[in-house]
């Protein structure tokens, strides 16, 4: 190879270097001293309690909106109210079917696209005052019991880790993803 | 342009109708005679009683950690207690009651959803999982080791500014209905740092942040937005964070709403989809007139508010006064901000304080001679990327009735000729 063509043959080299892109780092991020220690999965599947709507992190379990009303009765119904309405608290029933009147009525069943939102909300954060003391089967129950009020369910059918996910909820097809930011 | 002689022998330029003063004049510091917003000053008073009292004895001594003046015992935050939740809701800075662009610690607006936790540092942890390579989990000191990144940047609730979103507007100040808004120097770990040791899997496309608090809040947010400028914030204001902001640590989202900024953080869970929890579906969604919903309005819009002269402040006779207030943006920079002292008709451009910094609180400023007469007062920012704020007719078509978040429609004083001063929708 003469010296012309060896001199493009290294230029074409450095350039196609220079073009690679390197993996996860930015000349100017600071790369930190790597102190994070490995979080074993036990450890893991204690913390999470996250949902999603496909039905992951549901845990296992089984309740019916008959099982639900009585722990509702016991434990929610003095801020939620009679069928989860006129209560102090936010409503959570009703509304179906009135978001593009005018007077919006935004409830559990009228505006939720997800049924497991409904888990995964009372799970980590009701009753209001002692948070995270209900079991898997009691959560299972009371999100049959709201979703029964206005005929989601029905009063027998059995909520449980893989039936809850398969629930339609009435504005499921209501909401539009704002992200990311047009024309950004 | 009219002009007159001021009482030093300057004459002012006018930028805009009913008074508006160009800008420039206050470079020069060119504002003469103005009466004061305040109440008359004591040293007419302390002369004609002789020496003051505070000067003939000792003053106490040095504190741990000092307070303002109990003479200034008035600006505090303000949020009323709604019965039988205590704790729980949000307290609101009194942005009327301060000056330049950031909130003192102990200001800062407040908003949780079951009260303020009382974590010992020790025993807190952050874990990050999900589509990771290497799960992981981190103490407190182990962040401290980190380098560490300081921004100056605002946190704004979607809420904002909803008391504004009706017909109806709200007599009270601007601290009551803006209040939901502050700024501070935040300094801590960029979350890009973290989740590269992690190593984010493919198909890792939302970051789904929990919090530690009795709510244990938890949010969706997109792994583009931790992969830039979002930081795991350690410090607020040169301290460790404050309880109400999340001490030990937060997740800041520079520009993003405040609810997505998740305070005393404990999980990071990297996932393919984001978890639709209750504060992105059921809260902090927008309703459509056609009854559509959207989702993830995450980035906050440009934002002005004028704070002096404002509901609560009388002006006491003509003259000159300074019109200063903050503008903000989620998109980045604050490119401008106009006043307007004939509701709408001429504008004129305000004075930016530097530094004018990117998703961070902007103090404006313009002089203003006032001639008497009924005014409204008006301020219209415009951010970097060209976005501007509507006015409250326009504003008010976007979204379904009683709907009140992202409320950035322009903000009107209506001055009277006695110089009192109410909120108007224009």
């Amino acid at each position: 190879m003469c010296m012309s063509d060896l001199r493009a043959v290294v230029i074409a080299g450095a350039l196609a270097l220079a073009a690679m892109p390197v993996a996860g780092q930015d000349a100017a991020m600071p790369r930190g001293p790597g102190l994070g220690r490995p979080a074993d999965a036990d450890l893991v599947r204690r913390l999470d309690i996250t949902v999603l709507p496909d039905g992951t992190g549901l845990p296992e379990g089984r309740g019916t909106a008959r099982e639900g009303k009585a722990i509702y009765e016991a434990k929610c119904l003095a801020c939620h109210g009679i069928d989860g309405r006129s209560g102090t608290m936010d409503q959570l029933t009703g509304g179906v079917g009135s978001l593009a009147s005018g007077k919006a009525v935004k409830t559990v069943n009228s505006y939720w696209p997800y049924a497991t939102t409904v888990f995964d909300y009372i799970r980590r954060a009701m009753p209001l005052l002692t948070p995270q003391t209900l079991t898997a089967d009691e959560t299972y129950a009371l999100t049959a019991y709201l979703l029964s009020i206005d005929g989601v369910v029905k009063t027998e059918e059995v909520l449980d880790r893989s039936t809850l996910p398969r629930v339609k909820m009435p504005n499921r097809e209501g909401f539009i993803s704002w992200w990311p930011v047009a024309g950004r | 342009m009219k002009q007159e002689k001021t009482g030093g022998g300057q004459v002012p330029e006018f930028a805009a109708a009913n008074g508006l003063i160009h800008r420039r004049e206050l470079l020069r510091g060119g504002m003469l005679a103005a009466p004061a917003l305040a109440a008359a000053p004591l040293l007419g008073a302390a002369q004609a009683a002789g020496i003051a009292p505070w000067t003939l004895q000792p003053g106490r001594p040095m504190s741990g950690y000092g307070m303002p003046s109990e003479w200034r015992r008035d600006v505090q935050r303000i949020f009323t207690l709604p019965p039988g939740r205590p704790g729980t809701g949000a307290s609101r800075t009194p942005l009327h009651q301060l000056e330049g662009t950031i909130t003192p610690n102990g200001l800062h607006f407040e908003r949780h959803h079951n009260g303020v936790p009382d974590i010992d540092p020790a025993r807190h942890e952050l874990v990050v999982h999900g589509l990771v390579e290497r799960p992981l989990v981190f103490a407190l000191d182990d962040l401290l080791r980190y380098p560490q990144q300081s921004h100056i940047r605002f946190i704004e609730c979607a809420g904002n500014s909803g008391a504004n979103a009706g017909a109806a507007p709200p007599q009270a100040t601007a601290g009551s209905i803006h209040g939901l808004v502050s700024c501070a120097q935040w300094t801590g770990v960029p979350l890009a740092v973290l989740l590269d040791e992690a190593g984010v899997k493919p198909g890792g496309a939302w970051v789904v942040a929990e919090g530690a608090d009795a709510a244990a809040m938890s949010r969706s947010v997109p792994l583009a937005k931790c992969m830039d400028d979002a930081m795991i914030a350690l410090f607020q204001n040169g301290e460790p964070l404050r309880p109400e902001q999340g001490f030990p640590m937060r997740l800041l989202l520079p520009g993003f709403q405040g609810n997505a900024s998740v305070k005393w953080l404990r999980r990071l869970y990297v996932t393919r989809t984001p978890a639709h929890t209750k504060d992105e579906t059921s809260k902090y969604s927008e309703l459509m007139a056609d009854g559509k919903a959207r989702q993830f309005m995450l980035e906050m819009e440009p934002k002005s508010v004028i704070l002096k002269p404002s509901f609560g402040m009388n002006m006491p006779a003509r003259g000159y006064y300074e019109i200063s207030g903050i503008a903000w943006s989620g998109a980045g920079r604050i490119r401008g901000v106009e006043i307007s002292a004939d509701g709408g008709r001429t504008w004129a451009a305000a004075l930016l304080e530097e530094p004018v910094l990117s998703k961070a609180l902007t103090r404006f400023r313009l002089a203003w001679r006032w001639d008497g007469s009924p005014s409204v007062l008006m301020s219209r920012a415009t951010d970097d990327k060209g976005g501007v704020q509507p006015t409250h007719a326009q504003w008010a078509t976007r979204y379904a009735p009683g709907q009140s978040y992202h409320c950035n429609a322009i903000q009107s004083w209506a001055v009277d000729a006695q110089g009192a001063i109410s909120n108007v929708h224009v």
